[in-house]
């Protein structure tokens, strides 16, 4: 006999093997997923779920697909959260601190709670972040931030009505456009491209015969 | 956490570790190769392929689950939908939402057409989004776009289809170069050069990354960029079928709300799929690194309609998924650790390969290994050593917290810290090589007004695909499809939508004698368990 766990699904007690994560668990149950699913892997956000195990009051928030279930564990997942995007030209923004006063200016009501940290699935510093942001300090948020995945468990606990995961991303793509420096060899590259540089070069390999092709690349020079 | 044979096996990693990093493992022939991948790879085994009974590439063969989804008839052929009352009505109708669709819709929508994104889950649960390692460009000096072909051409068996691989290696940097002005983070030192690394089967350093949350940076950018230019979204939507006029070309699809049940019809003057690829599917029973949708969906609708596809019999599978611990068995451990330094190593600590073959190659070694004895087993069956603790060795401490937190992170929640021990792994089945076949400006050849781009395109890789080409693929072919999608939209009149193909597939199956039960597409992989 497998080792088995009691697990509450939106309060339904159900029998479970113990070395399931919540979301096959789920599936064990007899449930079919089509909300609070999608990577499977830790990486989409989609599994945002919210959990109490019996006997303790703490409120526990993780990814159903990266959690193990385990005896007592009460379960609702999150299907979805109304996050607060606000929309941009982002060709139109300059990396200034006036940015998040625009457009996301509850940040500033932060009361330093924490409870989003304490949320976060991927176990970063978030309000960290969202002190970084507050500051105009973008690279830094946006470092800080990286790892997020979008489940929104921050934002569902934030007293402030702050979308997180939001203001992270705007951080990232303000970094990632404005304040990174620039890619000379890229630029460089692109302009060979367009100017013609290797469509003859391009065209003689494309016309050379299998084994030719062959013979090249298995004798090709490997960069160290 | 580790079962004592794997930590006697662990003994003999650590006691080789020294000697094996002085040296490089030798890669192997041609010869070589091609004696493995005949022996090893699951592309080899007939028991997991059946030949296609009807339409386009009847004869050929498919993995067996493929083909049963290609001989089972559409949901809708008993339905009664009226399809003069449009739901929706577009220029350009997108299905999918992962990185290729949502590349398509930003183009289409930047030349000015009036376009729909429609996705059976959200946009963004997608492969685009769990894509690790990172994203081809040869865009180093010391590099040309000729070297990426000749890579990829190579790595791919000599069967990509020129003119594609052509616009592949050619529009990369631009790719890269759209994707940074979008604002995607890509690692690059304090001069604005790129990091860039080797993957399996490259000769040149020529990996982007964002850390090893490539796929999910691009993702959630260009996500974001759909969202602000308020690109209608539709999501827990799928296509469930194209729909024809009288000319022969897609006049749209008809959709189904995947919560409610109801069916929908949206007229479009051209019609992308970019439903991505197929791991859901379970081929040969192995565990998938890919995302919850990913079930050929648009391979079904293409081809009821009429599109051929190319070389649907060839799958990837990631020489390493996870082996062990079981709860995250089959997912991904990025290509990019081997690229910074870490060794597969068998049971006796031995490094039987070198550690950056192409994916093919390296798949087919770890199952040898594992077949003949040398694999430790684990609960769901064998893998080797990915000799981590190597990376820090080699590039200094905190290498794996700043390079691969995703990975560090997966593994620390089973309490396996992979700074100080190495990981088991096993091949996954991770990308579907095949799909739709498509001319160089992103058409299907049989079908004028419908393009295919990203995963669900065959013949861009040939028959093996590199690391890194793949987040490539969905940009340029995405971006490309877009724009073709927009500009034909304007010389398109359609007729009246009609769904006569899938009563004429209906008539081909009952020909054929071949009437496998269930519909197809399958949408959703059935994984809940019904004790009775």
């Amino acid at each position: 006999m497998e080792n088995m766990v009691n697990v509450y699904f939106f309060g339904k007690k159900y029998s479970v093997p113990a070395d399931l994560t919540i979301m096959t668990a789920m599936e064990y149950a007899g449930y079919t997923l089509t909300r609070g699913c999608g990577c499977r892997h830790g990486f989409c956000g989609a599994c945002a779920t919210i959990y109490r195990i019996k006997g303790d009051n703490t409120l526990r928030t993780c990814l159903a697909c990266q959690t193990q279930v385990q005896e007592g564990m009460y379960v609702a997942s999150i299907p979805f959260f109304p996050t607060d995007k606000r929309t941009y030209d982002i060709e139109g923004l300059k990396a200034d601190q006036r940015v998040m006063m625009e457009l996301y200016p509850e940040i500033y009501a932060c009361i330093g709670c924490n409870a989003c940290t304490k949320a976060c699935t991927q176990s970063l510093n978030v309000m960290q972040y969202i002190a970084y942001a507050q500051r105009g300090e973008f690279e830094k948020c946006a470092e800080e931030s990286f790892d997020c995945v979008g489940c929104g468990c921050c934002s569902v606990r934030c007293p402030a009505g702050i979308s997180h995961p939001m203001v992270g991303l705007l951080a990232r793509r303000l970094t990632g456009k404005y304040i990174a420096p620039k890619s000379e060899h890229l630029e460089n590259r692109v302009n060979e491209i367009n100017s013609g540089a290797y469509d003859e070069l391009i065209e003689a390999i494309m016309q050379k015969p299998i084994s030719e092709m062959q013979e090249l690349y298995n004798h090709r020079d490997i960069e160290k | 956490m580790f079962t004592p044979e794997m930590l006697e096996s662990i003994k003999k990693v650590e006691a080789t570790r020294a000697e094996r990093m002085a040296t490089e493992p030798r890669r192997m022939t041609a010869e070589e190769k091609s004696e493995l991948l005949k022996a090893y790879h699951p592309d080899y085994r007939p028991e997991g392929f059946k030949e296609i009974l009807v339409g386009p590439n009847k004869g050929q063969k498919a993995p067996v689950e493929l083909t049963n989804l290609i001989h089972s008839n559409s949901r809708l052929l008993n339905e009664n939908i009226d399809l003069s009352k449009i739901d929706y009505d577009v220029d350009v109708l997108v299905i999918g939402g992962g990185g290729a669709g949502a590349s398509a819709a930003i183009e289409a929508h930047e030349a000015g057409a009036n376009v729909m994104v429609v996705t059976k889950l959200r946009i963004g649960d997608a492969n685009t989004m769990m894509a690790e390692g990172g994203i081809q460009a040869a865009d180093k000096e010391n590099d040309s776009p000729v070297q990426h072909y000749l890579d990829a051409f190579g790595g791919g068996h000599f069967a990509a289809r020129p003119e594609l691989l052509r616009r592949l290696v050619m529009e990369a940097p631009d790719a890269i170069a759209w994707l940074n002005k979008l604002g995607v983070m890509f690692d690059k030192d304090e001069d604005g050069r790129m990091v860039t690394t080797h993957g399996g089967g490259t000769s040149r350093k020529r990996m982007h990354a964002c850390k090893d949350y490539s796929g999910a940076e691009i993702m959630r950018t260009v996500r974001d960029e759909v969202l602000n230019r308020k690109i209608p979204v539709v999501e827990f939507t799928s296509a469930v079928e194209l729909l024809k006029d009288e000319f022969g070309q897609v006049a749209g699809a008809v959709l189904l709300n995947m919560e409610t049940g109801d069916y929908m019809v949206a007229r479009a003057k051209t019609v992308i799929i970019a439903t991505g690829g197929a791991g859901r599917l379970h081929y040969q029973n192995f565990p998938t690194s890919n995302h919850y949708g990913a079930t050929a969906d648009g391979l079904i609708l293409g081809y009821r309609a009429g599109a051929p596809l190319l070389y649907q019999d060839t799958i990837q599978y990631h020489p390493t998924g996870v082996a062990y611990p079981s709860q995250i068995f089959g997912a991904l451990v990025t290509e990019k650790v081997r690229s910074i330094g870490a060794m597969l190593v068998n049971k006796d600590g031995e490094a039987y390969a070198h550690p950056l073959e192409t994916r093919d190659v390296s798949a087919s070694a770890i199952i040898r290994e594992c077949a003949n004895g040398k694999g430790v087993d684990t609960p769901l069956g064998s893998g080797v050593w990915l000799d981590t603790p190597m990376i820090e060795m080699i590039h200094g401490e905190g290498t794996i917290e700043k390079r691969i937190p995703a990975m560090l992170r997966m593994y620390l929640n089973y309490g396996i810290d992979m700074r100080k021990v190495p990981i088991l792994v096993y091949p996954t089945l991770h990308y579907q090589n095949g799909g739709l076949e498509i001319g160089g400006e992103g058409y299907t050849k049989a079908i004028p007004n419908l393009l295919v781009a990203g995963e669900a395109v065959g013949g861009i890789h040939g028959r093996n695909r590199l690391m890194g080409n793949s987040l490539l693929d969905i940009i340029v072919f995405g971006r490309n499809a877009g724009k073709a999608a927009a500009a034909k939209a304007k010389e398109v009149t359609l007729g009246t939508p009609n769904l006569n193909h899938i009563y004429e597939y209906a008539e081909m199956l009952k020909a054929a004698d071949c009437t496998h039960e269930g519909v197809s597409p399958l949408l959703l992989p059935k994984y809940a368990r019904h004790e009775r």
